[in-house]
């Protein structure tokens, strides 16, 4: 059955909408009403989005940074309206914007369940019913009257997770809660969402980690500048994402950005010896290069390198601090030049380059920058590149014994 | 998808063509499940949602409780608070103007006159001003999280009803030291007390709407309250006040609650009718209050 519809969904924002007026320009900007005013600076988030799902159905949404993917979850959970169009949505709307939201540090973990659950749009009672679960799934029994202050992050945001997840809406809007957190609590995440899409309910997930998309979604939705660029299976929606959003050149260059206290310069492929290449071929070693640049005031840095392929799935996701504690991470302002040896281990097959720059408090950069091909070897046979794989490492093949058919009878 | 309910139960017969439902628990919300729309808002005098909010009554409760949870946690002397700030009061205008100025009382003892106006007016301006942070104090839900947004303001003003309720009893203690007694109209009084939650809650809804988005009206709050303190009888009485000044009493919403207040709980003369222009006026302050809240509460989450 039909659980949402959106119909032409439009939404401006003003530019003024996030620096706020002071009341002074409020009052002459409300004398002056009507007269257009050439000075407002205008954001469409969206412009004529128009969907519809259906119950127990997980439908992804993908899209760069600022392509209105937010916008569109926050019609649909009715944070804000739209500007034209309408959505409507059949039964309870739980959004998972944020975990966490409307915690009080102050209050004891019992205290916030009904906070939090009451929040959500849970009854008292219903909360009192599943309060064991809630604190089971959570796993922080022992603190439960405890203030939340004392929590380690991890337990509140599991502690979060839990509250939410014990809603029971109808339909399920999820916006990149699984960027946080632990891979074992990522996974038990993403189990609920999937319950959830077996219990009938209708699940919009939002993710930059397209793996978690098309495993998830029978469905995804490409944004890009508030228009829905592809309704597709996830497979070819993220294809079609990852085509335009990585160019298909082997070296991407930045320009100098000074408001950002860390920011890309290049990321480029080498080979081995160093030398710039754009086709690697699967039985040849590679590094992605990456220059960063990094001003005052910055501390311990990690750079990650993550290599995608076009069905979203993660071949390789790298770090510099893999390398243990013996190896220093980058610190401090410079021209960082940073490579990563890739081995011989990659299918024929296109893929994305992802690069990540993070300090323990904060991320500078983690987009997807470039495509590339990775080339079968010349003698490799058709039939042999177009099976279904995602490593295609040199493997031995040994013949151990072969013994008569008989004397295994006897 | 995988339905496996058909045997739940037994009093309906499995029948081929007609789909079973998805999970027994969910069965009844999904029968009763409403489209809810969610559609730019045109009229000039929009709707509010009464059923919602009345679903959303045990938020409110929550809300509130965790308010006024939050408010005595690490403090030393916790709830005697609620009466300490009052006798401050109280002892402070006793000394300058009872005394120094020698402020009539309407025969009242000046302590007992003041406190009762003050238990009320402390009620209103401490109200107005958690109303006034409200929906900011929420930004992280208001900006993730749909709740109908009214419920902020109204829970922001109920907390204060409990330091009222102490500061009457404190009255009471005053009332029996100083010798006053009530008059017959103590039967009014929870009347009183109901209209002035009505007004706060409408000076409330304006005052969370605009801070939310002209962070002025924190600046001039504190400011503005001030000046209403003096607008209106409560450290001096309304007898005092003639003529033309009489008639801006009247413009007052507070001025008039508090002289019923005081008429009721103290004996003060019965008041005159131009405490019923306040409660017209106070009547305006809330009804105007709802319809701008509504007004603008659907984009709350794109300013504030």
């Amino acid at each position: 059955m039909r659980s949402i519809e959106a119909h032409d969904l439009t939404k401006r924002y003003r530019i003024g909408d996030h620096w706020r007026p002071t009341l002074r320009e409020g009052l002459s900007l409300a004398a002056f009403r009507g007269r257009p005013r050439e000075s407002v600076y205008e954001f469409w988030a969206l412009r004529g989005v128009s969907f519809t799902a259906d119950e127990g159905e997980s439908l992804g949404i993908i899209g760069r940074n600022g392509a209105g993917k937010t916008t569109l979850l926050k019609i649909i959970a009715r944070i804000t309206e739209p500007t034209a169009g309408f959505a409507r949505m059949r039964g309870k709307v739980g959004a998972l914007l944020e975990v966490g939201t409307g915690f009080h540090p102050e209050l004891s973990g019992r205290d916030n369940i009904y906070l939090n659950g009451g929040i959500l749009g849970m009854k008292r009672s219903e909360i009192r019913k599943r309060f064991d679960q809630i604190v089971e799934f959570a796993g922080v029994e022992k603190f439960i009257d405890t203030p939340v202050k004392r929590f380690s992050s991890g337990m509140s945001l599991r502690l979060a997770f839990a509250v939410a997840a014990h809603v029971e809406p109808d339909i399920v809007v999820v916006d990149e809660v699984l960027a946080v957190g632990d891979a074992d609590f990522q996974r038990r995440c993403l189990g609920k969402m999937s319950d959830f899409a077996k219990d009938g309910r209708t699940v919009l997930f939002v993710s930059h980690d397209l793996g978690a998309i098309s495993q998830m979604c029978k469905r995804a939705i490409w944004l890009e500048n508030g228009k829905i660029q592809c309704d597709d299976s996830p497979t070819r929606s993220i294809e079609m994402y990852l085509a335009a959003r990585a160019r298909q050149v082997p070296q991407v260059q930045f320009p100098l950005d000074e408001s950002k206290e860390v920011q890309l310069l290049s990321v480029g492929l080498t080979d081995e010896a160093g030398e710039p290449v754009d086709a690697p071929t699967r039985d040849k070693a590679f590094a992605v290069r990456v220059q960063f640049l990094a001003r005052d005031r910055v501390g311990t840095l990690d750079v990650g390198v993550y290599l995608v392929t076009a069905r979203g799935i993660r071949v390789l996701n790298e770090k510099w601090s893999d390398q243990g504690k013996d190896v220093a991470s980058p610190q401090g302002a410079g021209i960082w030049d940073i490579s990563v040896l890739v081995p011989p281990v990659l299918a024929a097959a296109d893929y994305t380059v992802g690069i990540s720059i993070s300090s323990p408090y904060q991320t500078f950069v983690d987009e997807e920058i470039l495509s590339f091909r990775v080339w079968p070897r010349a003698d490799d046979r058709r039939e042999l590149i177009e099976r279904n794989r995602v490593v295609q490492p040199t493997v031995e093949w040994r013949l151990e014994s072969r013994s008569p058919v008989d004397g295994a009878s006897a | 998808m995988i339905r496996s309910t058909q045997s739940l139960d037994p009093s309906v017969p499995p029948v081929a063509d007609v789909p079973p439902p998805t999970s027994e628990s969910r069965v009844p919300s999904r029968a009763e499940a409403a489209w809810t729309e969610n559609a730019p808002s045109r009229s000039w005098f929009p709707r509010i949602d009464l059923p919602e909010l009345w679903a959303s009554r045990e938020l409110v409760v929550i809300l509130a409780l965790r308010n006024v949870k939050v408010r005595y946690k690490q403090t030393l002397l916790g709830v005697a608070w609620s009466v300490l700030q009052p006798l401050a009061g109280v002892a402070i205008f006793t000394v300058v103007l009872g005394r120094l100025a020698k402020v009539p009382s309407e025969g009242i003892p000046y302590p007992v006159f003041v406190f009762a106006g003050l238990a009320l007016w402390m009620y209103f301006s401490n109200a107005a001003n958690a109303g006034a942070e409200s929906l900011v104090q929420y930004r992280d839900l208001v900006t993730k999280v749909y709740f109908p947004r009214l419920l902020a303001p109204l829970a922001a003003i109920l907390p204060g009803l409990i330091d009222l309720g102490i500061s009457l009893l404190a009255v009471g203690v005053f009332m029996v030291v100083f010798g006053v007694a009530p008059s017959i109209a103590i039967v009014f009084l929870p009347l009183w007390i109901l209209l002035t939650v009505l007004v706060t809650f409408g000076v409330a809804l304006w005052l969370s709407a605009l801070n939310a988005r002209y962070r002025d009206v924190r600046n001039a709050l504190a400011f503005l309250l001030q000046i209403w303190l003096f607008a209106t009888p409560v450290v001096f009485p309304s007898t005092l006040v003639h003529g033309g000044w009489r008639f801006l009493l009247a413009l007052n919403p507070v001025a008039g609650l508090v002289e019923v207040f005081r008429w009721s709980l103290i004996g003060t003369p019965a008041p005159g009718a131009w405490v019923l222009v306040s409660f017209t006026i106070g009547f305006f302050v809330l009804l105007s209050g709802l319809v701008y809240f509504a007004r603008v509460q659907r984009r709350f989450a794109d300013f504030i």
